[in-house]
């Protein structure tokens, strides 16, 4: 069990405030980059010193700042996944591998990195510095190296943002079977919602160094609560959003009044609405439905993009497979319905 | 011809070199940890000697060091119009390159591969020789060189705070001068040759350790 409940301000007057607690799990901090998440996997490390607060790691006080503890990173066993993966340049693998592995003789410990090297698919590459490996190579030796500490806990940052696309999917399957075998709590660090969907189980979304509550990850994505979750999410349409006396929503910057399945909150501050729910509809009068004019009519690379421009100041996005598209023809104006189950109210 | 100057430069300028190696590494090491204001002073303090006049360091070295100054007055034996002298002159003149250079070199070094070895248990010390000083290499030698090519052409402050004796003190530099003021040409001239053929070697040394760190 990993508890965090920090602070730290820096110099240029950036605030981080996160707090959250992982179990034996994958847990996604997800945000977009300057948000503050690399902050907080250093804090956590103990390479960086939190301003206030607490940090636990099954029972162990890493810092309390009440208390006035803070181990050194030496001694929090946690393993770090760096973002470009810090791989000691001067060392081969193998050496770069034998290095965290803490207790026992010479030969135990190359024994040690020699079966990590075998789990990490590096054979023959033991005595390879790291700038004679490919980024795959290097991600898998530095992951190999985070878990020859034998850690407690595994931060990971961003660990495909240093890689190509086309190397991305045969890695995220290999991390994906890694965290599987990894006890202990992982936290996953990204930009990307597609990453932390398909590796995490839950997720916190870090909004300009705020951390917000943590959630399943499936709740997020297919209920998120508030607007930032609602953009990390991938939700592309959003408007500021009041009740009305009949219960349905005034869309303020769509310049429509929507009806929704749920119980809109009383604090409701935002509606949001994906831009794949978006159809286009015969009947101008039916439910939720609205006349746009077509702005603009983009051909994306597997689908096909409309921007519609609503009654009120805000366009809408469309999107759709290439298909459909194909089946509207030449139009100048849509007439579009959303779904009143496709509609997000976010705080 | 007498080779005491060779001898005696070359003794000087590694003495030197050394006391600056490790005293240059440790303040650029230790002020980039510093809080921001101070840092900023003490910078200034230690890259002075860059930019005074040699003389003006000769001056406030006799002061400090002489018989009666505040430093050379705890010691028994003399401080100042020794051989040894020099290597004072030639430490102060020589620092703020090596200061400088390793300051650059920390900055340049990636934070996480010091972060890498702290998460991995490795102890600070070993992080810092085995880690961060293998990768600073380029940068810490070429500014070992410009120290050591410093030391060795150091002329002002050696001057004065050395003096000039034949077989006890002189070094090249202060030869030269000597064998220019009292009229022997030709013996100036064969000093000068052996100085521009070390300056070659040292210069060619530091380009190729340069050239190497632009491409690490």
């Amino acid at each position: 069990m990993l508890e965090v409940a920090i602070k730290k301000t820096l110099p240029g007057g950036f605030a981080l405030d996160v707090e959250f607690n992982a179990g034996a799990e994958t847990m996604a901090l997800l945000g977009a980059s300057g948000c503050g998440k690399s902050l907080t996997l250093q804090c956590i490390a103990g390479v960086q010193t939190p301003d206030e607060g607490r940090i636990t790691l099954n029972g162990r006080v890493l810092f309390d700042s009440e208390k006035r503890v803070n181990l050194p990173p030496q001694k929090r066993k946690i393993g770090y996944l760096f973002q470009h993966y810090a791989l000691f340049p001067n060392f081969s693998v193998l050496q770069n591998i034998a290095l965290g592995i803490g207790s026992g003789t010479r030969a135990e410990k190359l024994f040690a990195a020699r079966n990590l090297i075998a789990a990490m698919h590096l054979d023959g590459l033991e005595n390879r510095k790291p700038h004679e490996l490919s980024g795959g190579q290097r991600q898998r030796a530095a992951l190999a190296r985070a878990l020859a500490t034998e850690p407690e806990a595994l931060l990971l940052d961003e660990p495909f943002s240093a890689l190509d696309d086309y190397l991305k999917w045969q890695l995220e399957l290999d991390l994906a079977d890694t965290l599987r075998g990894f006890r202990g709590t992982a936290v996953y660090v990204s930009h990307s919602r597609d990453e932390v969907y398909r590796l995490c189980g839950s997720v916190s979304v870090l909004q300009d160094g705020k951390s917000e509550k943590k959630r399943a990850v499936r709740d997020l994505f297919h209920a998120p609560e508030t607007l930032s979750a609602a953009l990390i999410s991938g939700c592309k349409n959003y408007s500021r959003a009041e009740i009305l006396p009949d219960g349905r929503i005034n869309a303020l910057d769509w310049g429509i009044a929507l009806s929704a399945a749920d119980e809109p909150p009383e604090d409701l501050k935002y509606i949001g609405v994906r831009a794949h729910y978006i159809k286009s509809c015969a009947d101008a009068n039916a439910e939720n439905a609205v006349v746009c004019r077509v702005a603009r009519d983009i051909d994306d690379v597997f689908g096909a993009v409309l921007m519609l421009e609503t009654p009120g100041t805000a366009q809408l996005r469309a999107e759709m497979p290439k298909s459909a598209r194909d089946a509207l023809g030449e139009i100048e104006n849509l007439i579009v319905q959303i779904d009143k189950n496709d509609i997000m109210l976010l705080k | 011809m007498d080779l005491f100057p060779l001898f005696n430069s070359l003794r000087v300028a590694a003495i030197s070199t050394v006391v600056t190696f490790f005293a240059g590494i440790f303040a650029a090491y230790y002020i980039a940890r510093a809080p921001r204001g101070l840092r900023g002073v003490v910078d200034v303090i230690l890259t002075l000697p860059l930019v005074l006049p040699p003389t003006v360091i000769g001056f406030f070295l006799l002061k400090i060091l002489g018989p009666r100054g505040p430093v050379g007055a705890l010691f028994e034996i003399r401080l100042v119009m020794r051989w040894y002298s020099a290597i004072f002159a030639s430490v102060v003149v020589a620092f703020p390159l090596m200061y400088r250079t390793a300051r650059g070199a920390f900055a340049a070094f990636d934070p996480s591969l010091r972060h890498a070895g702290q998460t991995l248990g490795l102890s600070n010390t070993f992080i810092f020789w085995r880690i961060t000083m293998p990768n600073c290499r380029a940068g810490i030698l070429a500014g070992t060189i410009l120290a050591f090519a410093r030391a060795l052409g150091e002329y002002g402050a050696t001057s004065m705070a050395a003096g000039f004796t034949p077989g006890k003190t002189a070094t090249i530099s202060t030869t030269v001068y000597q064998l220019w003021r009292t009229g022997d040409d030709a013996g100036a001239y064969r000093w000068v040759a052996v100085n521009i053929a070390i300056s070659f070697v040292v210069l060619l040394a530091l380009n190729f350790f340069e050239g190497r760190q632009k491409r690490a």
